[in-house]
């Protein structure tokens, strides 16, 4: 096992750990958390496979870098939405909400 | 070329440093001249074809390569037609008295951006990069309304379509492990057989794409989101953002699912579709808000979408075309009539200021025009002639009985009758005259005339949809004067 | 664009482009759209008197471009298409009169118009399609133009008609969308042809066309009202009485009438269709829905509830004529398209009148309406003497070759039939005859109004007398040259020898 396929593995694995921490948390916070890790596993396969030029592959590299960049973009709006949310409702998660899904629509 | 890309990164970045209103300005200005490059692109490719570009001369991969064909182009000048509806109607239509709604106009550039991007993106790495900034613009929008349910719909927008990024991103990652290219043409070339692996790569594709676009059963945070969102916002987003995700997942299926596809995942990939039509269709006509009604119709008419896989998979080739003609006629028509609908049905609300369909017993002499662009629109959706709609229905029963799955001649049908349905529960509401019905607020002409245009768009595109079809089969050419398509 | 093609669109586009000019009208313009309305409708009659000229002297109107890959758009004036395009421009001219007097100070009258006229344009597209797509087209816009006529009262009762009425219309267009996109799926883009395109079919193909044939009649049939799916029709009489003049005379049921001619003559072929047996169920259908819709209406108390069960019985008379396979009981079925469209047209004129006039609804509170409104109980008397088929009214003509035809096919048992429904006519009109003219006034109008001179208002009371007169003359002037009788006969030798 190339150690290339190791890191490969452990993205895979890194992927499946956010996943699972993504459907079954509540907290927003520890949700977005999930996600990110999902976010380091795929880009950690990315590199980890992609070594196709008999040295390091700047292409990979290139990609994972505009990925990061992607992510803590989303990460920042999410966090940006979910201290808003937590200001107007108090709440941290979605749950304990009667309504169901959105109820109102807005105009 | 690269206007339309970067020009909307360069309104965005302009619109953020002004207020709502100078920020109006500047992007009606910013859209007239989207629409003309828009068009001159349009009618570039009608003289020569459609070709490849390198932007800024960088090739790929390093670079980003952009490819401009028939199919591409009519999406940019779609996207240029609906996008600029909806740019004049928020103008009129959005508070600008509140602060936070100078924010609209950038997330709106940023938004308009990615769809073009996406639309022309030859890579798939670009084409996520294209899919994050739409759904981080588009989550932005929704939570535009600042309230509580604005704010929540957002995020559970924002991590459907982190998840389904992801899931798209792994996928590519496992392409370029097996590949070493990004270039969908290139991999495509050096596709011979089928591995498990890229099996497992287009499976966590298309699942990516499916959550983005809402393919049924995961069509959850479609309706909160768009039911909540202001009405030009809520029209961009079922008019627009949804399909490109939809796009990358039917380039992926076109390209490569003859070789990694089997008829069992085409099939299945169909019957989501189909079962997406008839749960949304029954979802809309239960829904008590304007609204929710007009977004589970989404969540209905995407379904249809869906219905391309297994109509192009394993079927002789002039059937195969008519079902991606078909498909391609019901996004444009779809666009253009859920965006008039969603338009009209906030003008509606203005009128009638509530957000309950029963609210709406005696608008109908009040506000005619509006209601009666909501009724055009809906003649589409329900896929009566001559519209759009009806024409889209057309080719894919075609297809379905030229390709034998007669099955799907059903889904067609119940579909449309379902449609009916719940449109016909809005004409309902609105027909009934109950004694005192005076009080109604009567919108500005301007934002009645803009749903109203593009409902007669949806309607008459089913007249001309031999023209608008035959730009899609413009022949491709690969080496193209690069100079000329600078524009 | 030469003239010839120029024709059919204008045809079209005459009432299209006055409910576009009416929409954007304000509401409280009526003097400017009373003009628009009259105009519309005048000019059309001119277009439609060159078109029908030029089509008797052989010139050929059509207009046709690609709608979608391997499909047309497509409008051809044939003698056929002439028929019914002018029994709709004349009637819409005299029941646009007749609205406009009727819905004097009532609301959405520009709302009303609007439709009326789209409705009117959509009935001239059904008539000069010149394909089974076209011809769906304007089908699918007449259902949707006829909807916010039907409930245009607003009120919970009108609601629930129109939605019964869509539920039918729309459930039949679906079938008749799927049998016409399975036949083009076989067969290509089929153009009309009067001898039908199926002469040589392969008999491979034979149980798939005889399933499309079935589902298109199907579909054809809700809107023509035939006897399973005619549940519509006397649900939408909450109607005000122009609607139901014009959905019963001319537009819906005609269309699908007119449909199922089509089909049967200019899409199958006669031959060919009865060499499906196809025919054979379907005059039997025809025959039953003829006393079915007859004995339904002797027990109705409602004028205008009885009024829409006997258009269910007649609009079969044009299918039965249609399935008799013969030449003298096609004609019979084509001239009754016509002769039967100017007859219930007066019906509900006068129903509407005695409505407007005297506030009167009912069969039994008609006693002794005779001796106040004169013209209009003469109207409605002719009119119902045409229908029970009293020489030489228009509706004798009818029955007779109707009669005559099915005696030269050998179908005798259909001879009985017509004796039996006209039995069953004059048993649900004469009475009406009866107590306009014969029973004293049992009580005061519910709801009188005076309109000076006239029995009632001069825009409700002419259109009925004049429909009154064209129904004699087309009787007793069958024989000439330009009756419609003649211009069925032309259809018919056109179709048979071709």
């Amino acid at each position: 096992m190339s150690s290339a396929l190791l890191y490969a593995l452990a993205g895979v694995a890194l992927c499946g750990i956010g996943l699972a921490g993504f459907l079954l948390l509540n907290h927003l916070l520890r949700r977005l958390l999930a996600f990110n890790l999902i976010g380091s596993g795929v880009f950690l396969v990315l590199v980890g496979l992609a070594q196709h030029r008999g040295g390091p592959d700047p292409v990979p590299q290139a990609l994972v870098l505009t990925g990061i960049v992607v992510a803590i973009a989303a990460t920042a709006l999410a966090v940006v939405l979910i201290r808003r949310y937590f200001h107007l409702t108090g709440r941290t998660s979605f749950k304990a909400e009667s309504e169901g899904d959105g109820g109102g629509a807005g105009s | 070329m690269a206007g339309l890309l970067f020009t909307p990164l360069a309104w965005a970045s302009l619109s953020l440093l002004l207020d709502f209103r100078k920020g109006r300005c500047v992007s009606w200005l910013g859209m007239v001249i989207q629409v003309l490059v828009s068009l001159a692109l349009w009618y570039a490719v009608m003289e020569r074809g459609g070709f490849s570009y390198a932007l800024g001369g960088w090739e790929a991969p390093l670079g980003i390569a952009l490819r401009v064909d028939g199919l591409a182009v009519t999406f940019v000048l779609l996207t240029a037609a609906v996008a600029t509806a909806c740019g004049l109607h928020a103008g009129f239509y959005l508070d600008a008295c509140k602060p936070w709604q100078r924010y609209f106009w950038p997330l709106f550039w940023f938004l308009w951006a990615g769809l073009n991007g996406v639309w022309l993106g030859a890579d798939l790495f670009n084409l996520y990069v294209s899919l994050e900034l739409i759904s981080l613009a588009a989550v932005g929008l929704v939570a535009l309304g600042g309230e509580a349910a604005a704010l929540r719909a957002a995020l559970r927008y924002l991590f459907a379509a982190l998840l389904g990024s992801l899931a798209y991103l792994l996928g590519v990652a496992l392409l370029y492990g097996r590949f070493g290219t990004l270039s969908l043409a290139l991999i495509d070339e050096q596709l011979a057989s089928c591995e498990p692996a890229l099996i497992v790569a287009l499976l966590l594709m298309l699942a990516g794409l499916a959550l983005k676009t809402a393919l049924f059963p995961l069509h959850g945070w479609l309706p909160p989101a768009h039911g909540i969102a202001r009405s030009p916002v809520s029209a961009l987003l079922s008019g627009l953002v949804v399909k490109a995700s939809f796009y990358i997942a039917a380039r992926l299926w076109l390209e490569l699912g003859d070789r990694l596809g089997s008829p069992w995942l085409a099939q299945s990939i169909g019957a989501l579709g189909a079962a997406a039509v008839v749960w949304g269709s029954w979802l809309a006509f239960r829904q008590p808000h304007l609204k929710q009604v007009v977004a589970y119709s989404s969540v209905a008419q995407i379904g249809y979408l869906f219905l391309l896989f297994p109509l192009t998979f394993a079927v002789a080739e002039p059937v195969s075309l008519l079902a991606q003609q078909g498909i391609t006629l019901q996004v444009i028509s779809h666009a253009l009539a859920k965006a008039a609908m969603f338009l009209a049905a906030g003008n509606l609300i203005l009128s009638i200021r509530s957000k309950r369909v029963d609210a709406l017993a005696g608008v109908s002499h009040f506000l005619p025009f509006s209601l009666f662009s909501f009724g055009l629109a809906g003649v589409s959706l329900m896929g009566l002639p001559p519209s759009g709609g009806f024409a889209a229905k057309w080719l894919l029963l075609q297809a379905s009985l030229a390709s034998g799955q007669w099955w799907w001649v059903g889904v067609l049908l119940l579909g449309g009758v379902l449609a009916a349905a719940y449109v016909f529960r809005i004409y309902r509401a609105s027909f009934l005259e109950v004694g005192d019905s005076d009080d109604f607020y009567h919108p500005p002409q301007s934002l009645e005339a803009i749903p109203m245009i593009l409902a007669l768009l949806a309607l008459g595109l089913g007249l001309v949809a031999e023209p608008v079809l035959s730009v899609l089969s413009l022949p491709f050419e690969v080496t193209a004067d690069v100079n000329e398509a600078q524009l | 664009m030469t003239a010839t093609a120029l024709l059919p669109l204008l045809a079209l586009l005459t009432s299209l482009l006055a409910a576009v000019v009416i929409f954007v009208l304000p509401e409280s313009s009526h003097r400017v759209r009373i003009l628009v309305n009259l105009m519309a409708a005048l000019l059309k009659l001119v277009i439609v008197a060159l078109m029908t000229w030029g089509v008797f002297h052989g010139v050929d109107f059509s207009v046709s471009f690609t709608m979608l890959p391997g499909v047309s758009f497509m409008l051809r004036a044939d003698a056929l298409a002439m028929l019914f395009a002018g029994l709709s421009a004349v009637l819409w001219l005299f029941t646009t009169i007749y609205a406009i007097g009727y819905l004097e100070d009532s609301p959405n009258r520009s709302r009303f118009f609007g439709f009326f006229s789209l409705c009117v344009a959509s009935t001239m597209g059904i008539a000069l399609a010149g394909n089974m797509f076209t011809f769906f087209l304007f089908y699918e816009m007449l259902t949707l133009s006829t909807y916010p006529l039907v409930v245009h009262r607003g009120t919970e009762k009108a609601l629930r008609a129109g939605r019964n009425y869509i539920s039918y219309t729309l459930g039949g267009g679906v079938v008749l969308l799927l049998g016409i996109a399975w036949l083009h799926g076989l067969a290509g883009d089929l153009a009309f042809r009067e001898t039908g395109h199926f002469q040589g079919a392969d008999p491979a193909l034979h149980g798939q066309l005889t399933l499309i044939f079935i589902l298109l009649i199907a579909g054809l049939g809700v809107k023509a009202g035939m006897f399973p799916v005619h549940g519509w029709l006397p649900q939408a009489m909450v109607a005000p009485a122009p609607v139901s003049a014009l959905l019963h005379a001319v537009a819906v049921v005609k269309a699908g009438a007119f449909g199922i001619v089509r089909v049967v003559y200019d899409v199958y072929g006669i031959d060919f269709a009865f060499m499906l047996g196809l025919l054979q169920p379907l005059a039997w259908l025809a025959a039953f829905t003829i006393l079915y819709g007859s004995v339904r209406a002797m027990a109705q108390i409602d004028l205008k509830r009885r009024l829409a069960f006997s258009t269910i019985s007649q609009v079969s008379y044009i299918i039965l004529g249609v399935a008799l396979f013969g030449p003298i009981g096609t004609v019979g079925g084509l001239v009754h398209l016509l002769h039967q469209g100017i007859m219930k047209i007066t019906l509900f004129f006068c129903a509407g009148n005695y409505a407007e006039t005297l506030g009167v609804h009912r069969v039994d509170e008609l006693d002794g309406a005779g001796a106040r409104m004169p013209a209009t109980s003469t109207a409605f008397t002719l009119a119902a003497l045409g229908m029970i088929g009293v020489p030489p009214l228009a509706g004798f003509v009818t029955k007779w070759m109707l009669g005559t035809g099915a005696l030269a096919t050998g179908v005798e048992w259909a001879v009985v039939v017509l004796l039996l429904s006209s039995l069953l006519n004059a048993a649900y009109f004469l009475p009406i005859v009866y107590r306009l003219w014969f029973c004293p006034v049992a009580a005061p109008w519910p709801g009188e109004r005076r309109w000076g001179r006239l029995e009632t208002s001069a825009w409700l009371f002419w259109p009925p007398l004049i429909t009154t007169l064209m129904l004699v003359l087309v009787g007793l002037l069958a024989a000439t040259a330009f009756s419609p009788l003649s211009w069925a006969q032309l259809i018919v030798v056109r179709m048979y020898l071709p």
